[in-house]
């Protein structure tokens, strides 16, 4: 119940996070805490309806899931940076192939 | 039960702390002391599996990961530094009241979740769950991280100069 409240509360910062920054980087960080509610979520659900092992197994999934997501964000805000030469996300609104 | 909510709160705290630091270097070890509380609660929640996950590489490798991106693109000048704060202040301020207000709601709502699911049979072992109950995850686990190895390698593909 209170790891619920504070998975929400974690997941509310990523929000916002994501919302407030013009940073690619900082923008990457929001998704980091976005998906640490989530863990946090997964794990306490585990833990109240007894299944353990699957929550567990769910969130080694979801932390492979994350590393690949951030590897390969990191590719694209490294990419952008050497086109634009900064790291604002206004810079790429006009996307060209 | 007391140490359960000092160390959720702790959790909100770091994260807080990570997303409104004015550093994005300090962001980075940010995120790493919230994936290493993260962790602690895992363990008190009796997962110590995933708790060594999250330690290894969400504590470990993606910060590592942040900080080499920012060590590698260009830090901002001293007047666009200035003018960024600025903007930031009038952007970030309302965070924590946003945090203290929703918090507060959600308790006093106290909303009960009926989570006991009717389990005919319920493996408790991660690692049996993983290798006999949920095969197809490691399948798109494996997918997944040769999704993002060739991902990589486009990325980072050498370019020919023209002409």
């Amino acid at each position: 119940m209170v790891s619920g409240i504070f998975a929400v509360l974690l997941f509310a910062i990523g929000i916002y996070c994501i919302l407030a920054t013009h940073n690619l980087i900082r923008v990457l960080i929001g998704i980091e805490i976005l998906i640490k509610g989530v863990t946090l979520l997964v794990i306490a659900a585990g833990l109240k309806s007894g299944n353990l092992g699957l929550a567990q197994a769910l969130v080694i999934t979801i932390i492979v899931i994350e590393v690949v997501i951030m590897t390969v964000a990191v590719g694209v805000v490294l990419g952008v940076h050497r086109l634009t030469g900064s790291l604002d996300a206004r810079n790429i609104r006009k996307l060209k192939g | 039960m007391f140490l359960d909510i000092l160390i959720l709160i702790l959790l909100v705290s770091a994260a807080l702390w990570t997303v409104m630091c004015r550093s994005l270097l300090r962001s980075a070890i940010g995120l790493a002391l919230t994936s290493a509380i993260l962790t602690l609660m895992i363990f008190k929640m009796n997962a110590p599996l995933a708790a060594v996950f999250e330690l290894s590489v969400c504590a470990g490798l993606i910060p590592v990961l942040f900080i080499s991106v920012i060590s590698l693109t260009q830090a901002m000048t001293k007047q666009e530094v200035i003018e960024h704060m600025k903007s930031r202040l009038a952007r970030f301020w309302g965070l924590p009241l946003v945090i203290i207000i929703l918090g507060l709601v959600l308790g006093l709502l106290s909303i009960k979740f009926k989570a006991k699911l009717p389990l005919s049979e319920v493996e408790t072992d991660p690692r049996l769950v993983m290798w006999h109950l949920r095969q197809l995850d490691l399948l798109g686990q494996i997918i997944i991280l040769f999704t993002g190895v060739f991902g990589v390698v486009v990325l980072f593909k050498e370019r020919k100069k023209s002409g």
